[in-house]
């Protein structure tokens, strides 16, 4: 389909049948993309639509595409109602969404630089090792993280939410195949003049990879803003619940207005909103990255 | 992960002169240091929260451990026994596999065709891009929520029962209808809309390192534009982009527990493995000898069926 496009620009002979069923064909792919427009935005829309409705109107039987009015006054009920750790569960996700990130960013570049760039003789066996823990799907280790987490005493603290986190294999691959790209030139220019490794890395290195590092980082700040198995066994009481804990608790819990919660949902999808609008690009890039695993 | 794996570390240092080799020789332990400082503590972590907490769990396994993560008796075999016989544990299976059967496929063909529908727009090509994406940024408690308190809400209100009324037809209790499992539909189309825009990228990225020679040249070779080339150019080209996605998707399925957990909970018609492992070993009783065989049950499935993919789909055939 995407190939018809790229070939009407060289002239062929084209019969007259073809190109009407050319044309058909053409709308009909405008109308599939309209109705995957429509679908793609419809749970945004009501999102915020839900989050402006008074709680009658999401759920009256008969549902409309508008509210009888909108209600402001939410965003100011959700954070008001002292049922709700509401305040404290936006805290606690930006800490461990800031933290995390920074966090594994650090840990990852630098054994990955290590790993491409100082000589050592085991650097391939630690390599392995580091390659080998990808094999193991992150999801079914919760139980024994949960146990290592637990005898440390981190259970239900912001430690125990992040520092599990901070060391991702899959992270260190990337960088590691990143800075073996990286162009060894300028490197050596800074080395001649007298930098170690340490002062290359950060004063070379890092500061002409920023891109790599914002596209990594878009996608991890939204992973762990997302992120819900880990907080859900770790947030044992709710002064450490994350956003995600706190709104899954309040679907079932029903302690919380509905319009509240979905008020809720429109604040906790917010700083993903504005990473979208600012670094869309990155964000790809980092998908592009990361997705291609072989 | 199967790229070829390049020794940084040069080889031994020769022994070329006394001087030179005992500066050398100082080099190489400065390196050994350094090497350290900057992947020591990865390796730390990696060995505390990663290699540990497997180790721990494999011991567990062999264990009876309630209420404790200190194995208190010795049972063999019996936990994997117990689980592998275990009515609960194998209809999770069973609930993942017939979520696999639905989710892979529709998201392999579903993301292809919008990739190829956004490469194909001339305008704003971007925005169809971003539209589409989007969604891959919403979490699953927030996407569960939308799904099951706006769309598919009870039977008297909620989005889908009242376009359903439209026509005429009856509102459906969706979340809880076991027969027919109409409760199968939110799942899917919950994860659907969260993970297509993911995939979408992936293939559009492949699609756009496909070289236009190659559209060229089958051109002129008389092939037709559309079904003949995509089936002959296209896709090929796609390979190692839709063993990708295939890959992903599959472990990504494996480990579905947010959308479960939000949209039906722990209920034994719909469960996947890790919401039952979750039950089992942080619910009430914290059986943690079972949760620990039952993890590693799923993580050699998971490995097995990966390797068997990779195998079928071929990385090896990767070249030609």
């Amino acid at each position: 389909m995407a190939v018809s496009e790229r070939t009407t620009g060289t002239p062929q002979p084209i019969g007259f049948s073809r190109s009407a069923w050319g044309r058909v064909g053409m709308v009909l792919r405008w109308i599939a993309l309209f109705i995957a427009v429509v679908l793609f935005l419809l749970p945004f829309y009501l999102i915020l639509r839900n989050a402006l409705s008074t709680e009658a109107d999401i759920t009256a039987p008969s549902w409309t595409l508008f509210p009888s009015h909108l209600q402001w006054g939410n965003i100011k009920e959700l954070f008001a109602d002292t049922q709700v750790p509401m305040a404290r569960a936006l805290y606690n996700s930006a800490v461990v969404g800031v933290l995390g990130t920074a966090g594994q960013l650090l840990l990852a570049s630098m054994a990955g630089y290590g790993l491409a760039r100082i000589p050592y003789r085991h650097a391939d066996k630690i390599f392995y090792a580091i390659v080998a823990t990808l094999m193991i799907p992150g999801a079914v280790t919760f139980i024994p993280s949960f146990i290592v987490v637990s005898s440390l005493g981190w259970v239900s603290s912001l430690r125990g939410l992040i520092i599990p986190t901070l060391f991702s294999g899959f992270a260190a691959f990337l960088f590691r195949q990143y800075f073996l790209g990286f162009p060894k030139e300028l490197e050596e220019a800074a080395r001649v003049d007298g930098a170690g490794y340490f002062g290359v890395f950060w004063r070379i290195v890092v500061p002409n990879s920023l891109p790599f590092f914002a596209a990594l980082a878009a996608i991890t700040f939204i992973g762990n803003w997302n992120s819900f198995l880990w907080p859900l066994v770790i947030g044992q009481d709710s002064s450490s619940w994350t956003i995600q804990v706190a709104m899954s608790t309040f679907i079932t819990a029903q302690t919380i207005n509905i319009h509240e919660l979905f008020m809720a949902v429109a604040v906790s999808i917010l700083p993903l909103v504005l990473i979208f609008a600012f670094l869309q690009r990155y964000l790809i890039q980092g998908v592009t990255q990361s997705g291609i695993k072989d | 992960m199967s790229a070829p794996v390049e020794t940084s570390a040069p080889a031994e240092p020769a022994a070329s002169g006394a001087r030179r080799g005992s500066r050398r020789q100082k080099g190489i332990a400065g390196n050994a240091l350094w090497f350290w400082v900057f992947v020591g503590p990865f390796v730390l972590g990696l060995l505390i929260f990663s290699y540990l907490p497997i180790i721990w769990s494999l011991v567990l396994s062999f264990f009876e451990a309630y209420n404790t993560a200190t194995p208190s008796k010795f049972v063999g075999l019996q936990n994997y026994v117990d689980m592998l016989t275990d009515h609960n544990f194998l209809s999770s299976l069973g609930t993942f596999t017939i979520f696999a059967v639905f989710i892979v496929p529709l998201t392999f063909v579903l993301s292809l065709v919008l990739a190829l529908l956004v490469n194909q727009v001339k305008i704003a090509r971007a925005f169809f891009r971003s539209v589409f994406f989007l969604p891959t940024a919403c979490s699953y408690v927030v996407a569960s929520l939308i799904w099951r308190l706006s769309i598919f809400n009870g039977v008297r209100f909620g989005l889908a029962n009242t376009v359903l009324g439209w026509f005429g037809v009856d509102g459906i209790a969706w979340l809880s209808t076991v027969s027919p499992p109409w409760y199968w539909l939110p799942i899917v189309t919950v994860r659907l809309w969260l993970q297509l825009g993911f995939y979408m990228i992936l293939f559009i990225a492949g699609l756009q390192r496909i070289s236009p020679t190659l559209y060229e040249a089958a051109y002129v070779d008389g092939a037709k534009p559309g079904w003949q080339v995509f089936r002959y150019i296209t896709l090929p080209q796609l390979r190692a982009t839709s063993v990708a996605v295939l890959i992903l998707n599959l472990i990504a399925a494996y480990q579905a527990f947010d959308e479960f957990y939000n949209l039906i909970g722990n209920v034994n018609y719909a469960r996947p493995p890790l919401v039952y492992l979750y039950g089992i070993s942080l619910g009430s009783i914290q059986d943690l000898g079972h949760g620990s065989a039952g993890a590693l049950i799923l993580a050699v499935i998971i490995m097995i069926v990966t390797l068997l993919q990779s195998r079928i789909f071929g990385f090896g055939k990767a070249g030609d």
